[in-house]
């Protein structure tokens, strides 16, 4: 098998980590895969790459992978997930101006979702009636966890995400800059970037996005689906090598090393010590703050996190319908619970580890409303609608 | 319908977007050389969308490796006004499997670096599918939209035969004569008759 190379793009994010460790530790060469990553600038290049084939496999946004399979806002390639390549990771910082201002309404650190909201919710309110511009929130594409995440808890607060603030898409290494311009007032996206800027002073973390859903889904390795049909061979190794760089990431004692493997350009090229911070569940919400100990903020093995739950497929779906991007259709469903493939990943792992049985569970968000994924109109129903 | 009859290099608004100083002009040098004169650079992302509507370009050029082709994809999401061609450039080793893109109308239209010679080609071909795509766009958005109004009707058809006890024909010879006697469309009648029996429930 190793006479082929299996190409993978990623951005440079942290939770690209299981690709870098899946190299540079010798997990791939073990399961005799010539692993090459390629690192991509812009979500849209690392869909077209893989639609054509320049990339056998991609760092994914989960519901990129959706949406290509839908063929939702461009071409329609069925996409297969066999792997979820960790859960969480991700953060909402607000520029400092609006901390005060959230402040001011009775916020405080790690005050949880609820209070967070309310105290955002005042404020917003307070813009409205002094006829000031509403504020500017970005995420980083309209197919994913952070759009989702963001908007989730906006609604949740009582914010309308169209109509209340605006959401713009910034790519991740603008953000801070953006931020420090006052071009934007927040944003939602993963490590390292809220963490550099809270560094650099210009932001402050307001809630690790783990607040407003426990071990959340978030990105998936995505194949075309007719790659994982011609390779099965090369989709099993590939499943079981990140794996097990992914249980490698996890550990503790090797949080250090992976921090400063990370930190090189050719990966995500950001300071060792920042990166540190989410890896090692201990992130700095503000410059000056203590550190704080986020358990389960990001979970690259541990809680099935490598599991592809369909059910975390069909709450993206669930959240594209509520949000406009695609009308409800019965027959949607069926396609997307064909995107994520727990039986390639029971495939691949069945005999070594404890593999989940099931390929839905019941989740629950902040807000108390549960998502059940066999009845996705009752789901969206039960939450706030907003305009 | 908009223009597509092919501009001249010397006619065509061409808008680079790109914060980086060095790879915009290394594009408006390109582009300059290759004839076209009317190039704009945008080297601000704020207020992008503003800017393309206030520049009306007939085609955007980005290189590749600018991550904000994210930022442009989605403002073309949230808004038709601003959707433009996008035309793409790169300097990659793997240029040649990139052509793949290209014939699998990705809608990325990319070339070996910005080779004079290549540049016309591209950019006509970025406008070229823009247009064919956009036309088969609004074909597949009037065919929604002729569903959507045919399910709309055959709801207030039935409400109207539950609730004034109706044979279906009765009830769309009544729809199309509010319709004819009001001048609107039959499917907005119906949309009304749906809505006022909404507030009735």
């Amino acid at each position: 098998m190793s006479d082929v190379t299996t190409v993978v793009g990623f951005i440079p994010l942290m939770d690209c980590a299981p690709l870098a460790v899946a190299v540079e530790k010798g997990f791939a060469a073990g399961e005799g895969l010539d692993l090459r990553l390629v690192r991509e600038t812009s979500w849209a290049n690392i869909r077209d790459r893989v639609v054509v084939g320049h990339f056998d496999a991609a760092h994914m946004l989960g519901p990129m992978a959706i949406a290509s399979t839908l063929g939702i806002g461009h071409l329609k390639v069925p996409m297969a997930a066999p792997l979820s390549l960790g859960l969480g990771g991700n953060a909402i910082t607000v520029s400092l101006r609006v901390w005060d201002l959230m402040m001011a309404e009775g916020a405080a650190l790690s005050a949880g979702p609820r209070a967070l909201g309310e105290a955002l919710r005042k404020v917003v309110r307070a813009r409205e009636r002094a006829n000031k511009p509403p504020f500017t929130f970005a995420m980083v594409y309209p197919f994913s966890a952070h759009n989702y995440e963001l908007r989730y808890w906006l609604a949740a607060s009582g914010i309308d995400p169209d109509r209340d603030v605006r959401l713009v898409v910034i790519p991740p290494p603008l953000l801070v800059d953006a931020m420090r311009e006052g071009q934007i007032d927040g944003f939602c996206v993963g490590e390292p970037w809220n963490s550099v800027a809270v560094s650099v002073g210009v932001g402050c973390i307001a809630l690790p996005t783990t607040a407003i859903w426990k071990q959340s889904p978030e990105k998936v390795l995505g194949c075309r689906l007719e790659w994982t049909q011609r390779y099965p061979d090369r989709v099993q190794a590939l499943v079981r090598s990140l794996y097990k760089a992914a249980l490698w990431c996890e550990q503790p004692e090797n949080h250090s090393e992976l921090a400063r493997l990370l930190a090189e350009p050719r990966f995500v090229g950001a300071p060792a010590e920042i990166l540190l911070r989410g890896l090692s569940n201990r992130l700095c919400l503000q410059r000056g703050e203590e550190v704080e100990r986020l358990d389960g903020f990001y979970l690259p093995a541990s809680h099935a996190a490598t599991f592809p739950w369909v059910s975390h497929a069909l709450w993206f779906y669930s959240q594209m319908v509520r949000w406009g991007q695609v009308a409800f259709d019965p027959e949607h469903v069926a396609q997307v619970r064909a995107t994520y493939r727990p039986d390639l990943y029971r495939l691949a792992l069945d005999k070594t580890t404890n593999v989940p049985s099931a390929d839905t569970k019941l989740d629950e968000l902040f807000d108390g409303v549960r998502f059940d994924s066999d009845d996705l109109p009752g789901y969206l129903a039960a939450l706030p609608s907003c305009s | 319908m908009p223009d597509v009859r092919p501009k001249t290099e010397a006619s065509l608004r061409v808008l680079i977007v790109d914060q980086n100083v060095m790879r915009a002009s290394i594009l408006e040098e390109g582009l300059r050389e290759a004839g076209y004169h009317n190039v704009t650079v945008l080297r601000e992302m704020h207020n992008l969308m503003r800017r393309i509507v206030d520049i009306d370009p007939d085609v955007i050029v980005i290189d590749l490796e600018n991550p904000n082709r994210d930022v442009l994809e989605q403002m073309f999401q949230v808004s038709r006004v601003v959707r433009r061609p996008i035309a793409m450039f790169v300097d990659r080793s793997d240029t040649d499997m990139i052509v793949a893109a290209v014939d699998a109308g990705v809608g990325s239209y990319v070339v070996d670096g910005l080779k004079k010679e290549r540049v016309k080609a591209v950019l006509d071909m970025a406008i070229s599918r823009f247009h064919a795509f956009n036309k088969l766009r609004e074909e597949l958005d009037s065919a929604r939209q002729a569903l959507d109004e045919r399910k709309i009707v055959e709801r207030a058809k039935g409400i109207l035969m539950k609730q004034r006890g109706m044979s279906e024909e009765a009830a769309y010879a009544l729809l199309r004569k509010a319709a004819m006697n009001e001048n609107r469309r039959i499917s907005e009648v119906a949309q009304s008759v749906v809505t006022a029996s909404s507030l009735f429930k």
